[in-house]
């Protein structure tokens, strides 16, 4: 395989990994809402995230990093191009961060209060906008023949786009909710499942509406495989949910959300970002990427180090494996 | 103002701000693990009311680590799409090992440290502080081998047709010989920044509440007040190294440290100029003679290339242009990051004596200096970096790059215009948040420790919840 071809796959598997692991951090922060009732159901919902949060945003750093390592015409085009949106998302994450960090750090209600408000926004805005985006990137924007993007702020949010970021959102919403299912005991553990499951299939109709129009748009039979079996587990999701299989109905988003990127990307290959002006000026994996001999250190140090990640990261979610609920929460 | 004036700002603030924090929970996060590994190795309850009490000092600070930390990632290629397009060849691959091995290891072991209290045997609980204090020292390797190779590129070559530097030996960017000094003199400076910090909380405790708190505080304050001096002796040390390698690699900044427009040998130092030093004579002048000779080349009579020389002949090697820094800034920004350092160990080393066999000092200069002192570090850091990158001006990539090229061409004054009154704006409210927040925890003391609870409970709150 061509180091580049390996190197879009291993950032197709680092955003990925992070959708799946903050795409439930988001949805918890959402759901607190909407569906936490007094302090102490707000702080059940925190917690259930609260050791894990920062190594799961970590994956969007190390995704940013290895794509200024390997393909540094698409991290400039990018981040230059998406200019707006990208500091909105940089604001909402910073907000979020200092919501769940200082949270329960002070015991007065306006402050927690306060708090909750940045936790909620932080985790709708980049929800949103993160779909927006990386829809935007697979159908391709404005650029010019110096790999500069020359659309504006509005050009980002067309239809495609929009329903790209309505399907982040809404599915996010699913997958927190099943995971605060599987993290929690007592009332909130119901109402977090019967919550999914409404909101689940508004999500599911989203995301075949989203699913087909990639499909027809970029068509090839991986695309719509992929994008089926999203589909299928994400009921699969649902269905399991229904039945209350805590586990399984979770086990049903992640693996949806993670073969909607896997789709989204492979709808994207060769290309890292199409030009909507001619195809001429595409970036593509070849025309965007670092030298081989970067390449081939970068490679060995993410065929060495993803592992150990991977194996560390998996423990500390073992640790953490018990549920909690009201009474687990101190004074 | 253009695009480039805002976005060099942009990069000053937030970097300068990101490096408030940055420098305590390096350094911290060592002292907490060494005060709990000495509650582990002794059952002192004493040593572990400490871990516990810094450890929330620490963690008010992490956040705000992280928080500003994620900018850092993005804003290269938000605002300096073209410096990206041309170095991101060799200067990603720093910037992504640092989040592969640095902020994973960071994360997810403070996560286990944090929350692990009634999860996880007391040493592999110990261990989780240990492994992520590691984790910060790697991270400031990695990214000082990215800053490094601006300051003295290494192993690459050119590619004309492609327009950007590649990566030829990657060996050599991770033993740059710049970066071989500024790590030791960085990491050293954490240590005062952390050393200070708890020597000064401590000294405040031992003097507001003699009788109560004087002796649970004191092991802390002398663990702090060593680390601040012998870390201030190692900054010494360090960056008389520095000062050989930046002599060599970049003299333009060590003859702009000095405002030194001649060649000399041997050249003085001054330890402050009355004036203008734009080279005119000036009003007054206090200098210790040979010692610039010293710090540059490690004799007293070497010599030392004045600013107009080395503006001659980077004209002749780069063509027409100004290559010197903005000289009263790279001259006081130097000296006050030694000043702030020196006045650090000063009062470090007054208050050790103080508190002699037991003593406890009682004046009011004693309590305010408690108050002042982790700040002379910190100041001293942010002036060593503002010296370090504005005196590295007009290149971005020192001798490839000039800074003006690095910007984004496609991004416009409004878009930085916004972010940068964004940034600005978010980052003072936070700097008030996290003040008030970090004195309130200050205040509050030492812990009371929770009763043992029984691990078969299954209803037990949990040892730490947010
Ligand atoms: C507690 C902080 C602190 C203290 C007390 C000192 N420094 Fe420092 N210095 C730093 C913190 C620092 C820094 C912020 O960490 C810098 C910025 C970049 C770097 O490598 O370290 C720095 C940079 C820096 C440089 C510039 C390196 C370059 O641009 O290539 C030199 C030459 C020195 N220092 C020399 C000294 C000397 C001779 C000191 C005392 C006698 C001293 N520093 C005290
Ligand atoms: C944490 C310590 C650091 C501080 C406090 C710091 C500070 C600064 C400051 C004040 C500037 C503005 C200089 C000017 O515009 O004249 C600047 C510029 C810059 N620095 Fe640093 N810096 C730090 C570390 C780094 C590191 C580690 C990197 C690389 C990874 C870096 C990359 C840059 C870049 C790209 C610019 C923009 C170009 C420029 O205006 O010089 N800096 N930095
Ligand atoms: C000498 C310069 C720097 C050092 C030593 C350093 C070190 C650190 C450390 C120790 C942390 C951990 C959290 C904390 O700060 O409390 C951190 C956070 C972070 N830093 Fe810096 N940093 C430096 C400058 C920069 C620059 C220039 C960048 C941009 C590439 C950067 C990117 C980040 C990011 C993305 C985080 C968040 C990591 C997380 O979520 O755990 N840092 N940095």
């Amino acid at each position: 395989m061509e180091l580049t071809t390996f190197w879009f796959i291993l950032i197709t598997v680092l955003w990925v990994g992070y959708l799946v692991l903050e795409g439930f951090d988001f949805g918890v922060g959402m759901l607190l809402a909407v569906l936490a009732q007094g302090d102490k159901e707000r702080r059940v919902l925190i917690n259930t995230i609260g050791p894990v949060w920062d190594a799961n945003e970590v994956w969007l750093l190390v995704a940013g990093g290895a794509t200024f390592a390997a393909f540094p015409e698409w991290y400039a085009t990018l981040f230059s191009g998406f200019y707006l949106p990208l500091l909105l998302i940089l604001i909402a994450l910073i907000v979020r961060i200092i919501g769940l960090e200082f949270r329960s750090k002070r015991p007065d209600a306006s402050w927690r209060r306060n708090c909750d408000i940045a936790i909620v926004f932080g985790s709708f805005v980049p929800a949103l906008l993160w779909g927006v985006a990386l829809a935007n990137i697979v159908r391709g924007v404005p650029i010019d023949a110096d790999k500069e993007y020359v659309g504006g702020f509005f050009d980002l949010l067309n239809p495609y786009a929009l329903l790209g970021g309505a399907v982040t959102v809404s599915v996010f919403l699913v997958h927190g909710a099943f995971f605060v299912g599987l993290k929690t005991v007592g009332d909130i553990r119901e109402r977090a499942i019967s919550l999914g499951l409404r909101v689940g299939l508004v999500a599911g109709l989203l995301m075949t509406a989203f699913v087909v129009w990639t499909g027809v748009n970029h068509s090839g039979p991986a695309v719509w495989l992929i994008g089926l079996l999203a589909i299928g587990s994400f009921a699969g999701g649902l269905v399991n949910a229904v039945g209350r299989r805590d586990g399984w109905a979770f086990a049903g988003t992640a693996v949806s959300v993670g073969l909607l990127v896997i789709t989204l990307f492979v709808a994207l290959f060769p290309d890292v970002m199409p030009s909507s002006i001619d195809a001429a000026f595409n970036l593509t994996t070849t025309n965007a990427a670092s030298t081989p001999y970067t390449l081939k250190i970068m490679s060995w140090v993410a065929v060495v180090f993803t592992p150990i990640v991977l194996v560390y990261q998996g423990w500390s979610y073992w640790v953490f494996r018990r549920r909690i609920g009201v009474q687990h929460i101190p004074g | 103002m253009e695009v480039l004036d805002l976005a060099r700002w942009q990069f000053g603030i937030t970097t300068v701000y990101h490096f408030f924090f940055v420098p305590l929970t390096i350094g911290l996060s060592v002292l907490v693990a060494t005060m709990q590994t000495v509650w582990w190795r002794t059952g002192n309850e004493r040593w572990l009311r400490l871990t516990k009490f810094f450890g929330k000092l620490f963690l008010i600070n992490f956040a705000m680590g992280i928080a500003t930390g994620i900018v850092q990632e993005f804003q290269f290629g938000m605002n300096w799409s073209d410096y990206s397009r041309f170095v991101g060849d060799i200067f990603g691959a720093p910037l992504a090992i640092e989040g592969l091995l640095a902020f994973f290891l960071e994360s997810t072991f403070l996560g286990l440290w944090i929350f692990g209290w009634d999860r996880l045997k007391p040493g592999l609980h110990l261990a989780c502080i240990w492994i992520a204090a590691a984790g910060t020292v790697f991270s400031a390797y990695f990214i000082l081998a990215a800053n490094s190779f601006m300051q003295n590129p290494v192993g690459y070559t050119l590619n004309a047709e492609k327009g950007r530097a590649e990566l030829t030996d990657f060996g050599a960017v991770l033993t740059n010989k710049v970066l071989l000094v500024t790590f030791p003199h960085q990491i050293v400076g954490c240590f005062m920044v952390a050393g200070a910090f708890v020597a000064g909380v401590a000294l405040w405790h031992m003097m507001r509440h003699p009788d109560r708190d004087a002796d649970a505080f004191r092991p802390a304050f002398r663990l702090g007040a060593a680390t601040l001096l012998i870390a201030g002796l190692g900054t010494m040390i360090s960056g008389d190294f520095q000062g050989k390698v930046m002599t060599e690699v970049q003299p333009m900044k060590m003859a702009a440290a000095e405002a030194l427009y001649e060649d000399a040998s041997p050249a003085p130092f001054s330890i402050l100029t009355i004036g203008t030093l734009d080279g005119s004579e000036e009003v007054f002048k206090l200098e210790v003679p040979k010692l610039l000779s010293f710090l540059g080349t490690g004799s007293f009579d070497g010599e030392v290339r004045g600013i107009d020389s080395l503006q001659a002949e980077y004209e002749q090697t780069y063509g027409p242009g100004d290559y010197t820094p903005n000289i009263p800034v790279t001259y006081w920004t130097f000296r006050a990051m030694i000043t702030a350092g020196g006045l650090a160990m000063a009062a470090g080393a007054l208050m050790l004596w103080a508190t002699r066999r037991g003593r406890t000092p009682q004046s009011r200069w004693m309590l305010r200096a408690a108050i002042v002192l982790p700040l002379l570090p910190m100041a001293a850091n942010s002036f060593g970096w503002i010296f370090t990158e504005m005196g590295r001006q007009p290149w971005v990539v020192f001798g490839l790059m000039p800074t003006s090229a690095g910007v984004s061409p496609s991004t416009s004054v409004g878009e930085v215009a916004t972010s940068l009154a964004a940034f600005t704006l978010l980052y003072g409210v936070l700097a008030l948040i996290e003040v008030r927040l970090l004195l309130r925890y200050v205040q509050a003391g030492l812990p009371e420790l929770d009763p043992p609870r029984d691990p078969d409970d299954v209803d037990a709150p949990l040892a730490f919840a947010y």
